[in-house]
C-alpha cells in the first residue's frame, strides 16, 4: 500500500509538471522575476498601508526638508502654491489642497516617494518621505507636532475627507454596476436598460 | 572623380528628367556599374547629397524651406497643419534645471484626412514632463503582485509574441470642452475635440500576457506604471485588463512615438487616455486600488443641482458616444454658396458606431449620413453627408450612435445627467462633455462654434 500511495504522488506530480508546462505557451519567453529585481521596481503603496517600507519621521523634521526640496515650488509654508505646483493644504473642497482633501494620507506618502521633488525624483529616502509626510498632515491640522509617521501609524491616520469621494468604497469602484452606467457617469445610462432597448 | 561626375552630369542631361530619388538612384548605378543593389543609409544619403549639388550648383538653390528627405521622408512644405497648445509654463529656478515647458498639444481634426491620425499629430499631454530618453534594449515590463508566477519581459521576449494589429481612438476625459475656449465663438474642432486621436497600434493582447503570469482570482486591479521622472501610475479594473487591453510598441506602421510612450504603451480601448499608460514599465495585480495622485486629480465636481454635495466623483472610465463635423467648421469660410459635403468624426468608448444623424437646420430635422468604412469599435469612424448651402445663416450638428444604444446628448441633456444647465456647462468644465456640437454658418460664409 505504502509503495502505491508513493506511486500515484509520483504520477501527480508529473501530471502537474506537465500541466505546468502546457499553460506556458511561449518557451522560454520572458523569465522569472527575482525578489530582489522585483524590490528594486516595486514602488506601490496601498491605502491598508501594504508596501510602506521601514522607517519613520515626525514633522519637526520634516520641517528642514520640506524647506530644502518643496517649498521653493508650494510656498514657504505650503498653503501658498505658485504658478507651476499647487498649494498643498486647502481645504476640503478640492480647492487643490491634497493634504487636506485627499481621502489617504498613503497617498501622499506615495506621491512624495515616487515623483517629488520634481526633476530630483526619488532623492529622498524613506524616513525622509515619512517626515515631510507628517510635516505636512501637522500644517493640515491633521497630526500633532510630535506624532511619529511610520508604516503602521501613516495607514491609521484618518483623513477629514475621507467621506468625500464617490463611490467611497474601494471596491465599488471597479464595480460599473453600481456605478449606475457603462459610461461611469452619474447617474448615468444603464447598461442593462441599453440592452433591452436594443 | 571628374570624368566620373561628368558622366553623371551627361546621363541627367540626357537621361531624361527625372527628378528627386530616382534620378538619384540611377545615378549610384551608373557609377557603379554594377546594377542596382541595396543601398546603405549613408550612400543613399552620399548620393542624395551629390545630387542636390549637382542639381543646384550655379543656381540660387532650393526653394527656402523645400526640404527632401530620402531616409525618413517629409511632407510638402505647403502642409502647415500642427498640432497646438502647451501651457506655455516654464519652471523658473536657480540652477536652470527647472527650464522646461509644459508639454500638452491637440490634434488639428479639421486637417486629418479619413479616419487615422499621423503619429507627428497624435494629441499627448504629458502633464509637464517631457518624455524620457529609453533605449527599448534596456527597457523592462515586470509583472508582479497576486500572480502565480512574477515575470520580467524585454521587449524582444514580447514582440516572439502572436502580435495584433488593431485601431483604436484615445481621448482624454477633458476633450469636446463646452466651457473656456472650447466655448469661444472662434473654436476650431482642434480647439473644442483635439484631444482625441486614432491610430493603428500594434502589439500583443495583454490576456495572453497575463496567461502567462497567471493572475490569481482574487486580484481586481492592475495597478500600471510608467517609466517616466514621476513614475506616473494609474489603476484599471481587472475586468477591462482581461478584456480587449494591449500592450503596444507599433503606432501607424513604425514605433510607437515618444510622446505617445516609446518603446511600450498600455492601450485600454475607450477608456480615458490616461487609463493608456506610455513608457510602461510594471504591472502589478492587487485586490485594492492603489488611490495614486492622477486618481485624485482628474474628478468631477458640481457646484449646482442634487451633485452639488462638496463630494467628488472619481474613476470614471469609458468615454461616451460622441462626434464633431470637421467640414464645414469653426474657423473655416464657405467661399461660396453651392455644394459642400460635410465630413467628420465620431467615436464612442463602448463599441462601435452605428450611425451619425446630420441636422443642417439647427436640430429640428436629422437626416443620416453615410459612414465611410472601416468601421470597428472603439475607433475613429469617418462620416459624410451631402449638403448643399443656399447662402443663409444655419446651424450644422452631427449626433452619433453606438452599437450599445448610446446616443449623443445634446448639452442640454448632458446637463440633465449632471442635474446642472447647459449655461452651467458652457462655464464649468465636466469632463466627458459628448455633448454635440453646433456649428454656425453665418450668411457669409464663416462658421462660427455655438455651443
Amino acid at each position: 500500500m505504502r509503495f502505491n500511495n508513493s506511486l500515484v504522488l509520483v504520477v501527480v506530480l508529473a501530471s502537474c509538471a506537465a500541466a505546468s508546462a502546457q499553460t506556458n505557451k511561449y518557451a522560454n519567453v520572458g523569465k522569472t522575476a527575482t525578489p530582489e529585481e522585483i524590490k528594486a521596481m516595486d514602488l506601490t503603496v496601498l491605502p491598508s498601508g501594504k508596501g510602506l517600507p521601514p522607517g519613520q519621521g515626525s514633522a519637526k523634521q520634516g520641517a528642514s526638508l520640506y524647506a530644502a526640496h518643496c517649498a521653493m515650488c508650494h510656498g514657504t509654508t505650503g498653503k501658498e502654491g505658485g504658478p507651476l505646483a499647487p498649494k498643498l493644504i486647502g481645504d476640503t473642497t478640492f480647492e487643490r489642497g491634497p493634504v487636506t482633501s485627499w481621502p489617504f494620507a498613503t497617498s501622499i506618502w506615495d506621491y512624495i516617494n515616487r515623483a517629488m521633488p520634481r526633476y530630483d525624483e526619488r532623492v529622498l529616502k524613506p524616513d525622509q518621505v515619512y517626515a515631510v509626510t507628517a510635516f505636512l498632515l501637522y500644517r493640515g491640522g491633521i497630526v500633532k507636532e510630535d506624532d511619529v509617521m511610520d508604516a503602521k501609524s501613516l495607514a491609521e491616520v484618518q483623513m477629514p475627507n475621507r467621506n468625500g469621494w464617490v463611490p467611497a468604497a474601494l471596491e465599488d469602484i471597479p464595480n460599473l454596476k453600481k456605478r449606475a452606467g457603462h459610461n461611469g457617469q452619474y447617474p448615468g445610462p444603464d447598461p442593462d436598460a441599453a440592452a433591452k432597448s436594443k | 572623380m571628374g570624368a566620373k561626375k561628368s558622366d553623371r552630369r551627361q546621363f541627367l542631361k540626357n537621361g531624361a528628367a527625372l527628378a528627386g530619388i530616382a534620378a538619384g538612384v540611377a545615378a549610384v548605378r551608373s557609377a557603379g556599374a554594377q546594377g542596382l543593389v541595396p543601398q546603405t543609409r549613408q550612400s543613399l544619403k552620399n548620393a542624395i547629397d551629390q545630387e542636390t549639388k549637382d542639381t543646384y550648383e550655379g543656381t540660387p538653390g532650393p526653394a527656402p524651406g523645400q526640404a527632401f528627405d530620402a531616409i525618413y521622408g517629409v511632407r510638402s512644405r505647403y502642409e502647415t497643419s500642427g498640432r497646438i497648445g502647451g501651457v506655455g509654463a516654464f519652471h523658473h529656478g536657480a540652477n536652470g534645471k527647472f527650464n522646461r515647458p509644459f508639454l500638452g498639444a491637440m490634434t488639428p481634426l479639421q486637417d486629418v484626412m479619413g479616419h487615422i491620425t499621423p503619429s507627428p499629430l497624435h494629441y499627448y499631454d504629458s502633464h509637464g514632463y517631457l518624455p524620457p530618453d529609453i533605449d527599448p534594449k534596456e527597457h523592462r515590463l515586470l509583472l508582479h503582485g497576486m500572480v502565480d508566477r512574477s515575470m520580467i519581459f524585454t521587449m524582444d521576449d514580447l514582440k516572439r509574441m502572436p502580435s495584433v494589429t488593431r485601431t483604436h481612438f484615445i481621448e482624454c476625459n477633458a476633450n469636446g470642452a463646452t466651457a473656456g475656449h472650447g466655448a469661444d465663438a472662434e473654436a476650431t474642432p482642434q480647439i473644442t475635440h483635439g484631444l482625441t486621436s486614432c491610430s493603428i497600434w500594434t502589439g500583443v493582447v495583454l490576456s495572453r500576457v497575463l496567461e502567462m503570469v497567471g493572475v490569481q482570482k482574487s486580484a481586481t486591479w492592475m495597478l500600471a506604471e510608467s517609466a517616466e521622472g514621476t513614475r506616473f501610475s494609474k489603476g484599471i479594473p481587472m475586468e477591462k485588463a482581461m478584456d480587449d487591453c494591449m500592450l503596444a510598441w507599433g503606432q501607424n506602421g513604425e514605433a510607437v512615438r515618444p510622446e505617445q510612450g516609446y518603446p511600450l504603451r498600455l492601450i485600454s480601448p475607450g477608456y480615458e487616455g490616461i487609463y493608456n499608460v506610455k513608457w510602461l514599465r510594471r504591472l502589478e495585480f492587487t485586490d485594492s486600488p492603489e488611490i495614486a495622485q492622477r486618481e485624485l486629480y482628474y474628478i468631477t465636481t458640481v457646484d449646482e443641482g442634487k451633485f452639488a454635495d462638496h463630494k467628488a466623483r472619481w474613476f470614471r472610465f469609458e468615454v461616451g458616444t460622441n462626434s464633431v463635423i470637421t467640414r464645414p467648421a469653426g474657423g473655416q469660410k464657405l467661399d461660396t454658396p453651392g455644394y459642400c459635403e460635410i465630413t467628420g468624426l465620431a467615436w464612442s468608448g463602448a463599441a462601435a458606431i452605428r450611425r451619425v444623424e446630420i441636422s443642417t437646420d439647427g436640430g429640428k430635422t436629422w437626416k443620416d449620413a453615410e459612414l465611410q468604412g472601416p468601421v470597428v469599435p472603439k475607433a475613429h469612424t469617418r462620416f459624410g453627408f451631402p449638403w448643399t448651402w443656399d447662402g443663409k445663416e444655419t446651424v450644422i450638428m452631427s449626433r452619433s450612435t453606438d452599437e450599445k444604444g448610446q446616443v449623443q446628448p445634446t448639452l442640454a441633456e448632458l446637463g440633465k445627467v449632471w442635474d446642472v444647465s447647459a449655461d452651467y456647462l458652457r462655464t464649468h468644465g465636466l469632463g466627458h462633455a459628448n455633448a454635440i456640437r453646433p456649428w454656425k454658418v453665418s450668411a457669409n460664409g464663416s462658421v462660427y462654434n455655438a455651443i
